[in-house]
């Protein structure tokens, strides 16, 4: 039996319209909500919750929850579900990630709709399973081989899982593209309110199927529906495409490519442009005090959390602080940091790492104003009064 | 629909067109297991709009793309793990996934085993030729003792995998090992197997002239194919005279590789077990969800 996305069985397993909900299990909520049906897993501190969540609701809603045997399998049945006409979703956290790399690339090269959920823990390696941090980011961008553009949110409510995740679904839709939610430890482990939203309110977005006829189908080129996308409809498998789809590099055919320059420039070309093409369309930041201000924190994720604490306390003590805060981080929203960069004196970049999302920022700040890393590392978060130490104020 | 009688019009049939010729050596294998699986679908007269082929990274994981159906070719090992997913979004689809040796046995194992001990609804076609074709000729994990690989320079110390005899224990649904060099018990086998509900492995030993047989002197492409012939013996004589034979017996077929059918069972699959427990939970009322019950079988 195929996945029919059933709205009142959905609402009817999920529950009261308001909870005070575990920030994993809100990415539970926003995945089924977007109409997830297949869920591959295994478990990983701290993202197990998000793996049980699913095994319980899952099979409710009729959808398919199956543990594997590894990370590697979990993301590679998670893009055989896609192909297969489901829209699909796992969740893991550093060591599983990095085991994904090679599938996320795949996913990138062959066009497929997905969404991982990281629930980012302390590293190197096994690092401090149980405690959040923000190491992953660049992996997300740049952790598996070859040339791409990514597509991650990073949520800093338990609301934001929630809603994030689904639109998560609605972004690797609408590019076929794999997406990261890139949450962390304090995040999937913190508990909030959250409100579900009313079915009237969801705006979903399901990928373009492929339609016209076959014999005029070309598999990856340009949509041959939507006028101006660069993105290809979907031959889901089993409505009679017959489409190759392959990692190798390949022609408009789906044809291998292995020696050709041409092909490669093309398709590489086409499959990053699509998100570039879109990346003013992709901006999703939050503005707070940016008006007056002469230092802002740029910042994402958790680390937003003490950041905002600290800039209303530097503003009671007459300090002009702002805070701007993205929530999709890939692409980065270059154009909005040069901006700020010409207006202040000073960008600080609290992360929860050494410094990852610092060197964006001061790549796009391009000498404009100071730029300094407000770095945490060790599985805490920031003390507000950490972050006023770089604002001067005691 | 005319009706298929000779190679050719099986391959009009069922090829892609634009792929051709293929990517295989002169004198290997790897086609003739292409032609043994489309006679059979052939026999079987599936629909090849639901018919899904998977498969990995070597030469033999190239097969899905001369078949004219949807095909998915993957990371080097992962084919299954890939298949799990496009059988649970639509389990009306048939999966079919070609590997090699290197493939299945070495790279992607963790995936064949947990898929063969779930019963996970598939046929794995897995060509077996000792060696890393692909590549070059590196050593495979089903390399025979003694064999040179240009990792092995000196000869394969690591005694070889025998991967039927792993989905057996594990509990596949269907087994069985072939040679390249017979047409007509491989072409019923891989019926059956495609027939199966649960998990089926068909294992083809297949020559690699270019990297296996050259290196192995074993020949010219005519040689190395009659090696088939001369080392192996079906499964049914292999046992009866490991068990009954005299030592002398027993020494003669000791190191020749049983083919045929290994297991054939009628376990329920996996989705066909996961079918039931969506039924379950889900004539529940969603407010009060099914209690499990434990019941812990062994
Ligand atoms: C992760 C990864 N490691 C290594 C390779 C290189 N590689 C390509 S094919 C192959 C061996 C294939 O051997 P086998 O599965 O036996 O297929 P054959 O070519 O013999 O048919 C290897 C090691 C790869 N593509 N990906
Ligand atoms: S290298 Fe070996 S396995 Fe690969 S095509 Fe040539 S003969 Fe076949
Ligand atoms: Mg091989």
């Amino acid at each position: 039996m195929v996945y029919k996305r059933d709205p009142k069985k959905i609402r009817e397993v999920l529950g009261n319209k308001v909870q005070f909900l575990l920030g994993d299990m809100a990415c539970v909520y926003g995945g089924l909500l977007a109409g997830v049906s297949f869920f591959g897993g295994y478990p990983i501190t701290p993202a197990s919750e998000v793996a049980e969540g699913m095994a319980r609701m899952l099979p409710r809603v009729g959808g398919t929850y199956i543990q594997m045997e590894d990370e590697i399998g979990s993301i590679a049945a998670v893009i055989g579900a896609a192909w297969g006409g489901a829209k699909s979703m796992t969740a893991t956290s550093g060591p599983g990630f990095s085991l994904m790399m090679e599938n996320y690339g795949f996913a990138v090269m062959t066009e497929t709709p997905c969404v991982i959920v990281n629930v980012q823990r302390t590293g190197p390696s096994t690092g401090q399973p149980t405690l959040g941090a923000q190491g992953d980011m660049m992996q997300a961008r740049y952790g598996t081989h070859g040339d791409l553009e990514a597509l991650a949110f990073a949520p800093s409510t338990v609301q934001e899982c929630l809603d994030l995740t689904i639109e998560a679904f609605n972004l690797s839709e609408k590019y076929r593209n794999p997406v990261c939610v890139m949450t962390d430890g304090e995040m999937g482990h913190l508990r909030e309110r959250i409100v579900i939203p009313d079915e009237k309110d969801l705006k979903l977005i399901n990928r373009v199927e492929a339609t016209i006829s076959k014999n005029k189908y070309i598999p990856f080129t340009n949509s041959q529906t939507v006028k101006g996308s660069k993105v290809p409809d979907f031959p889901t498998f089993g409505i009679g495409y017959h489409t190759y789809v392959t990692g190798l590099t390949h022609n408009e055919k789906g044809f291998p490519a292995t020696d050709k320059q041409k092909d490669h420039e093309r398709l590489v070309k086409r499959i990053t442009e699509k998100i570039t093409d879109d990346a003013d369309k992709l901006v999703k930041v939050e503005k707070f005090n940016l008006d007056d201000a002469d230092t802002v924190f740029v910042t994402y994720g958790a680390s937003a959390r003490p950041a905002e604490t600290a800039m209303e306390i530097a503003r009671s003590k007459g300090k002009k602080v702002g805070l701007l805060t993205l929530k999709i981080v890939w692409p980065f929203p270059e154009k909005i940091v040069a901006k700020l960069a010409k207006q202040v004196d000073k960008i600080i970049v609290p992360e929860m790492n050494l410094g990852q999302i610092y060197h964006p920022v001061r790549e796009a700040a391009c000498g404009n104003c100071e730029v300094e890393v407000a770095p945490k590392i060790g599985g805490e978060m920031h003390l507000p009064v950490e972050l006023l130490k770089y604002l001067g104020v005691k | 629909m005319v009706e298929v009688k000779t190679a050719d019009q099986l391959n009009k049939k069922f090829l892609r067109d634009g792929m051709w010729p293929t990517i295989f050596c002169n004198g290997c294998g790897h086609g003739v297991v292409l032609e043994y699986t489309l006679w059979a679908l052939e026999e079987l007269g599936w629909d090849m709009d639901k018919t899904v082929f998977a498969s990995g990274i070597g030469c033999s994981s190239r097969m899905p793309g001369y078949i004219n159906a949807d095909g998915l070719h993957t990371t080097h090992g992962r084919a299954i793990a890939f298949a799990t997913g496009i059988k649970a979004a639509n389990p009306d689809l048939n999966l079919i996934i070609f590997t090699g040796d290197g493939d299945c046995a070495g790279i992607g194992g963790n995936h064949f085993i947990h898929a063969a001990r779930r019963n996970m609804d598939m046929t794995v076609i897995m060509i077996n030729n000792f060696i890393y074709g692909m590549t070059g000729g590196q050593l495979a994990p089903t390399a025979p003792l003694g064999s040179i690989a240009t990792t092995a320079p000196y000869g394969n110390i690591e005694p070889p995998f025998d991967i039927c005899n792993l989905a057996k224990a594990l509990g596949a649904n269907y087994v069985a090992r072939w040679t390249v060099t017979h047409p007509y018990q491989p072409i019923k086998s891989v019926k059956d197997a495609l027939s199966k509900k649960g998990f089926s492995l068909v294992e083809f030993l297949a020559p690699c002239p270019t990297a296996f047989g050259r290196r192995n002197k074993l020949g010219d492409i005519k040689k190395h194919w009659e090696w088939y012939d001369n080392n192996t013996i079906l499964i049914e004589d292999y046992e009866r005279i490991m068990n009954y034979g005299t030592e002398k017996e027993k020494e003669e077929v000791k190191d020749m590789f049983p083919i045929g059918v290994f297991q054939d069972l009628n376990n329920p699959g996996f989705f066909e077990r996961y079918e039931k427990l969506v039924d379950r939970v889900m004539g529940g009322s969603p407010k009060t969800p099914v209690k499990a019950k434990a019941v812990v079988q062994k």
